[in-house]
């Protein structure tokens, strides 16, 4: 039986401009969500996703990659984020605009937004003969500023594809068509065999992303980013979630000190705690 | 540019940060272009400024005490300069720069400063003196021969000052004899930055004597053709930074290495010392701002007396009063800056600048000592290393009162019939 022909990756890094990791967050006064105007950067797992597509290339035997894109779903600003990733790397971005002032987008619509470009890029046959059918989304675990960690779940799920999270370390067999990705669990590691096409979310071990090189700055500029607006792919960006409040943590009170393991009973009944 | 496709919806008249366009360091003077603040940066002045800053941080931050106690500039240091094509930022892409702005160097310089000053004046005097010396002044084989090897690999230093002659350059003794096609150097130069690491040297020398300083020559010296290291100093502040004597004894130098023509070096070192000196004002400022911005926090969380120090009113009016420094130093440094990218007239406003940061520098990182108390005067926090780093502001690169009769001749000039 002859070998299928060794396929040619291409890459798409979904990223997210999301709240710097340095920023002091703060409650906004309504309690409906954080103070949003801070400084805002890429979200740290989506580096590492980038980082990741840019050394499998490296990795690979060189042209086993045929293209990484980056693509945001986001107000104007998020083109900044676009940018660092093509400073980083990647070959070319796309960016699906909302308006200003629209509330954040929500994981469903995100993947569901992802779903749809994908299947627009690969039922084309123009950007199919050039790049090749999209085979890997890599993305970050979960952003950072709201923490909810489903996208890449969603998509995978919306797509039909395999899935393989909180990666810590992703091998990528292009001959047999597969990847072998370790991936961390509460239990400690655990590796997962997937066939492309695949979902792969990234976890803080797996790399250590690069600075973006002053010359490659420079060269980012002359890579493309395709512009898009929700109604080119069909997607409604309206909130189905309501969040009720949101609260700082309480503040944390004195504890007080007990003198044996019996007064320390007494003190766990008073409280409530029934177990003991 | 990227926003060409939304630029064309716009109308012309839009004045947005980007509409700037300072990619080379060629200047650009558009014709209806609107005038902007001083703190309106390009899209790419402005990644670069996060790249730098994220490198500053992450690399340079880790080794800042330890080569400060060294006395040493650790070489992954100098190698990740390289690497994130910091020591071309002006050069051409043909000669493996980063083709970028000179606002974009002095961006690069006040962000490294923020964390090392030691590691700012390190890419400063490579990028402001010794590539500008090269790329404005060097024939075209002698930018296609080095210009490559400056922004790779080969450290530069620039050689001018002697034992007798600092402000008084031009008195310099260091000689130069044409012998067949060579011209033989000798002599000794000191106080030179990057001279432990450097393998390239732009060297002042004087070629006919009785033609005074109309006789300085620039010479490219390459550190294989004999430039020995004689003595590395110890001192008060920027300790990373190798300051050396460097010692030329009958050193071979090939007729094809004399950069901008025999009798030129004064005014190539006139003019480029002009530029250094914006170099040397990003310094301060990045050093002034690294001091405040390590300082104010502490007085936050310190509590006396039941509460935060920085809310003691004389507290917070000392952090107004540097904060109101640290801008005007900012905003005379950028100046300088876009004048020159602009290709007006800077000498002044260089001078100014220079001057200003460095007293600035001063006031402030010995500020943010007081402020921290006694943690501030210990090493381990690292504020008082800002103070003592702060002291040469006013001195290299032309000294304060050097600065300040320069500013004074503008005046006189001007105002005197």
């Amino acid at each position: 039986m002859r070998p299928s022909p060794a396929r040619l990756l291409n890459i798409l890094v979904p990223v997210k401009r999301a709240v710097d990791y340095s920023v002091k967050i703060r409650v906004n006064p309504q309690q409906t969500g954080i103070d949003t105007n801070v400084k805002h950067s890429m979200n740290p797992f989506d580096e590492i996703a980038v980082e990741e597509a840019i050394r499998m290339r490296e990795r690979l035997p060189p042209g086993t990659v045929k293209h990484i894109k980056a693509i945001s779903i986001g107000p104007p600003k998020a083109l900044d984020v676009l940018r660092t990733a093509l400073a980083v790397g990647a070959d070319s971005a796309a960016h699906v605009a909302l308006p200003e002032n629209a509330p954040a987008p929500e994981p469903l619509a995100i993947a569901k937004t992802l779903a749809s470009y994908i299947n627009i890029q690969n039922s084309d046959p123009a950007k199919v003969e050039k790049d090749g059918k999209v085979d890997v989304v890599i993305l970050g675990k979960q952003a950072i500023d709201d923490d909810l960690g489903v996208t890449g779940q969603m998509l995978a799920g919306l797509l039909g594809w395999g899935q393989a999270t909180f990666a810590s370390k992703v091998e990528v067999d292009v001959g047999k068509n597969e990847v072998v990705v370790t991936r961390e669990i509460d239990g400690g590691a655990e590796e997962v065999r997937c066939r492309l096409p695949v979902v792969i979310t990234t976890d803080l071990r797996l790399n250590e992303p690069r600075y973006a090189s002053l010359p490659n700055i420079m060269k980012a500029k002359k890579k493309p980013v395709e512009k898009l607006s929700p109604s080119d792919l069909g997607i409604d960006y309206t909130p189905q979630l309501t969040t009720l409040r949101v609260t700082e943590p309480p503040k944390r009170v004195g504890g007080g000190k007990v003198g044996s393991v019996e007064e320390l009973v007494e003190r766990l009944k008073d409280a409530g705690i029934t177990g003991v | 540019m990227f926003r060409l496709a939304a630029r064309s919806a716009r109308p012309l008249r839009a004045v947005r940060p980007a509409a700037r366009t300072f990619a080379t360091s060629r200047c650009v003077r558009e014709e209806h272009r609107q005038p902007t603040s001083l703190d309106t940066f390009t899209e790419e002045e402005q990644m670069l400024r996060e790249s730098v800053r994220r490198f500053a941080v992450d690399v340079v931050g880790p080794k800042v005490r330890e080569m400060d106690e060294n006395e040493m500039m650790d070489p992954s240091i100098i190698k990740g300069l390289f690497e994130q094509g910091l020591m071309g930022i002006e050069t051409s892409a043909e000669h493996s720069g980063a083709e970028c702005s000179f606002t974009s160097a002095i961006i690069a310089i006040e962000e490294l400063a923020k964390i090392d000053p030691s590691v700012s004046v390190l890419c400063d005097v490579h990028n402001t003196l010794v590539n500008t010396v090269v790329r404005k002044y060097g024939t075209k084989e002698q930018q296609d021969k080095y210009l490559p090897k400056l922004s790779e690999s080969w450290l530069g230093s620039f050689c001018l000052s002697e034992a007798a002659s600092g402000s008084d350059a031009f008195a310099l003794q260091t000689r130069a004899k044409k012998e067949g096609s060579h011209w033989i150097l000798n002599g000794s130069k000191m106080w030179i930055t990057n001279s432990y690491e450097a393998e390239f040297f732009l060297v002042f020398a004087n070629i006919d004597p009785s033609k005074g300083y109309k006789g300085i020559t620039c010479f490219i010296v390459e550190k294989d053709m004999g430039v020995q290291v004689a003595k590395k100093e110890q001192k008060l502040g920027i300790r990373a930074s190798s300051t050396c004597t460097l010692s030329f004894d009958d050193v071979k130098v090939p007729e094809e290495n004399v950069l901008g023509g025999e009798g030129n070096g004064y005014k190539i070192a006139i003019e480029i010392l002009n530029e250094g000196r914006i170099g040397i004002a990003a310094q301060m400022l990045g050093l002034a701002q690294g001091a405040f911005d390590k300082a104010v926090p502490y007085t936050f969380e310190r509590k006396q007396f039941g509460q935060p120090i920085g809310t003691f009113q004389s507290m917070q009016h000392q952090m107004a009063k540097a904060a109101i420094e640290i801008e005007a130093a900012r905003l005379l440094t950028y100046n300088a800056a876009r004048r020159k990218e602009e290709g007006l007239s800077f000498t002044r406003e260089a001078a100014m600048a220079k001057y200003y940061a460095s007293v600035v520098a001063q006031n402030v990182s010995g500020q943010a000592i007081e402020w921290c108390g006694g943690i501030g005067f210990t090493r381990e926090t690292g504020i008082e290393k800002y103070w003592r780093d702060s002291k040469i502001g006013a001195i290299y690169e032309g000294t304060s009162n050097i600065q300040l009769q320069t500013i004074a001749k503008f005046i006189q000039k001007d105002y005197s019939s």
